[in-house]
């Protein structure tokens, strides 16, 4: 292959692998807390239109941004007074996020079907962007990619090496222990879910505004469940996470892979773009299979409700 | 003074059939002002959403049109979600369950035996049931969770019919639509009431209901799945197979949801098109858990959420909104019917400020 074909294809991974990246890492900050929150699709999909009617509106895809991951939080707010204050099934209440964001998304971006976005120029990253072959394909992208990854160590650092993060584990391994000695549970909770709502509505501003500068209903297509899955596949670890993403970005753009070998394929386009899905199911089980993996590494009271007697 | 909760001694059972009703209510209150808020007024929102449908004979056969593939996808589902076995890809097995049984139509299109009926009913079961096997086996046998592999399960439904309906299915003669041809009337579901589309799968639903009743309250099987549901642990020391409690929650989904899916190409349809499903998978999720996943209840809440449907076609055509309301709404109502189920457990009281 030649250097020319490399570099689009590493470049185009990175570019699919990001929203999961960032959704991902949201999603694992709420689930390490303890709130499994299976709505990341309708946070998506909630913070793609919000980002795309305000770019449209004020020209200013930043503003688009900041929409999006307000729209996210206000989403993961609603969850959280469900399943925080009022006790409810996380996974039903999840579930019903997804449904309602991904209709209500429909609808209030009904007007918004036809127009198209002006496509945001990449940001060139001095010296780093003249390496051969990976240069360009990895520091000349757009500013939501370096965000990725600053946000991945960011949430290492927070994690493993800030006291609020280890108050945050301690409240999703123990919540019992960790009220008892004084620390808010609920509010940790309500923190953390909405850290995760603002990840996947920026997650969706980032399909909406820089990937695909347009909005077609259901354009999130599973993305938020992947995310979900990729939690899970990494065992709760963020630099597992990323690495995950950037697999999950080379399946996605499988067409791409296709159509640079050079070879003949003669296979309907279905069967290309049912690869995330069939790849999502394959890595569940293969990180499934062994239970105690999952036991170990999952957040003792994941999907847990929890209330303090007083 | 503050609000608190304070927990019940003793789950309220007045309040677990209270609570969907205030559900039903509050959604409502939030129609209107979700009306008011497009600028509609929220009298004549109403009038065109929720009444409409169903002001005559026509309307009401419809909604039972409607409700027919809710009923069918939700008492399955319930069975499994009574189990906490949660199948969310009942969705994925209708359009596997519809594609099982147009392949059956495409192959007999040229019988009029009176058999090619009952076997695409056969067939549709059988495809959704496939379809639901796969993460009931990756689960058992790996330890996958269910809900995502059910759900990734869906995507792969959706791409596969969209491939028969453009390539080897595609009808020759359609103008190149994403569709087959039209199944031969041998292919086709008996009509209950003359002039309606009301069709014979509206029977197989209540039978279905009432098998599903009777095996859930009254069977020796069903009872250990309530049990697996609500006290894992019990149920482990009762010896009662968790692996046989999740293939039977998911072949159930599966099979009525199968069902479902032949019913809307045997039925309204009379072919297989790219858009065979219309949200009745997500949907009927709602529904079970509206109807408190109790089959009556099921079926009072697959009216309500077949309502919903209609009112969002006549939003639509009389009012300019995109008949994607109807999702706005039936989202609306599962929120409502999750945040009011917590006076099941608890109360409100009173506390005087400190």
């Amino acid at each position: 292959m030649e250097a020319n074909l490399i570099t689009s294809m590493l470049f185009a991974t990175v570019v699919a692998g990001t929203p999961l990246v960032i959704v991902a890492l949201g999603l694992l900050v709420s689930e390490k807390s303890g709130v499994l929150n299976l709505g990341a699709e309708g946070m998506m999909a909630m913070g793609a239109i919000a980002a795309f009617a305000v770019t449209h509106e004020t020209g200013s895809p930043w503003l688009g941004v900041l929409a999006g991951m307000g729209a996210g939080m206000v989403m993961s707010f609603l969850f959280g007074i469900l399943v925080l204050s009022l006790m409810a099934n996380q996974v039903a209440s999840g579930l019903a996020l997804s449904i309602f964001g991904v209709g209500l998304s429909a609808f209030v971006g009904k007007p918004f079907e036809s127009v198209a976005l002006a496509a945001v120029p990449p940001i060139r990253l001095p010296f780093l962007a003249d390496i051969p072959v990976i240069g360009p394909a990895l520091y000349n992208q757009q500013a939501l990619v370096y965000f990725s990854w600053a946000l991945m160590w960011a949430v290492v650092w927070f994690l493993y090496r800030s006291r609020a993060g280890l108050v945050l584990r301690a409240v999703g391994e123990a919540p019992a222990s960790a009220h008892s000695i004084g620390y808010p549970v609920i509010r940790i909770r309500y923190l953390a879910t909405l850290f995760g709502g603002a990840m996947a509505g920026i997650g969706g501003a980032f399909l909406s505004v820089f990937y695909t500068p347009l909005w077609v209903e259901g354009m999130v297509a599973g993305r938020g469940w992947i995310a979900l899955a990729l939690v899970v596949f990494a065992t709760w670890r963020p630099l597992r996470v990323m690495v995950g993403a950037y697999l999950f970005g080379g399946v996605m753009i499988a067409q791409l892979f296709v159509q640079g070998s050079g070879l003949e394929i003669d296979m309907p386009s279905q069967v290309l773009s049912s690869l995330p899905y069939w790849a999502t199911i394959v890595v569940l089980v293969i990180i499934s299979r062994n239970a105690a993996t999952i036991r170990l590494n999952a957040p003792v009271s994941l999907g847990q409700p929890y209330r303090a007697d007083t | 003074m503050l609000l608190k909760l304070e927990a019940r001694p003793e789950p309220s059972k007045l309040m677990a059939y209270l609570s969907p009703l205030l559900a039903v209510a509050l959604t409502l209150i939030g129609g209107l002002m979700v009306f008011s808020a497009l600028g509609t007024d929220p009298l004549e929102g109403f009038r065109v959403f929720f009444l409409n449908p169903v002001k005559d004979t026509y309307g009401i056969s419809e909604l039972l049109l409607k409700a027919t593939p809710l009923m069918l996808c939700a008492v399955g589902l319930a069975v499994g979600f009574r189990a906490n076995v949660w199948n969310i890809g009942a969705e994925g097995q209708y359009v596997m369950g519809a594609v099982a049984a147009s392949g059956l139509a495409l192959y007999f299109i040229d019988s009029e035996s009176a058999m090619v009926l009952p076997a695409m009913v056969l067939a549709g079961a059988i495809g959704g049931a496939l379809w639901a096997a796969i993460p009931a086996f990756l689960r058992t046998r790996f330890n996958a969770n269910e809900i995502l592999t059910s759900l990734m399960l869906v995507y792969i439904a959706q791409l596969a019919v969209s491939w028969l309906a453009h390539g080897p299915w595609k009808d020759p003669e359609g103008f190149n639509f994403p569709q087959t041809k039209m199944f031969a009337d041998s292919a086709l579901l008996p009509m209950l009431i003359e002039g309606t589309r009301l069709n014979f799968a509206f029977v197989i639903a209540l039978g279905l209901l009432t098998v599903g009743y009777v095996f859930m309250q009254r069977s020796f099987l069903g009872f250990q799945m309530r049990v697996a549901g609500q006290a894992d642990a019990a149920a482990r020391y009762a010896g009662f197979s968790a692996t046989r409690t999740i293939w039977i929650g998911m072949l159930a989904g599966g099979a009525t949801a199968g069902i479902a899916g032949m019913a809307e190409v045997s039925g309204p349809m009379g072919q297989l098109t790219e858009h065979v499903s219309n949200n009745y998978g997500f949907a009927a999720i709602i529904v079970a858990f509206i109807g408190r996943l109790n089959p009556v209840g099921i079926f009072f809440g697959s009216l309500l959420m077949a309502l919903l449907y209609l009112g969002g076609e006549q939003a639509q055509q009389y009012l300019n909104l995109p008949s994607s309301i109807s999702k706005v709404f039936q989202g609306m109502l599962l929120f409502f019917l999750l945040g009011a189920d917590v006076f099941i457990h608890y109360r409100l009281r009173l506390k005087g400020g400190k």
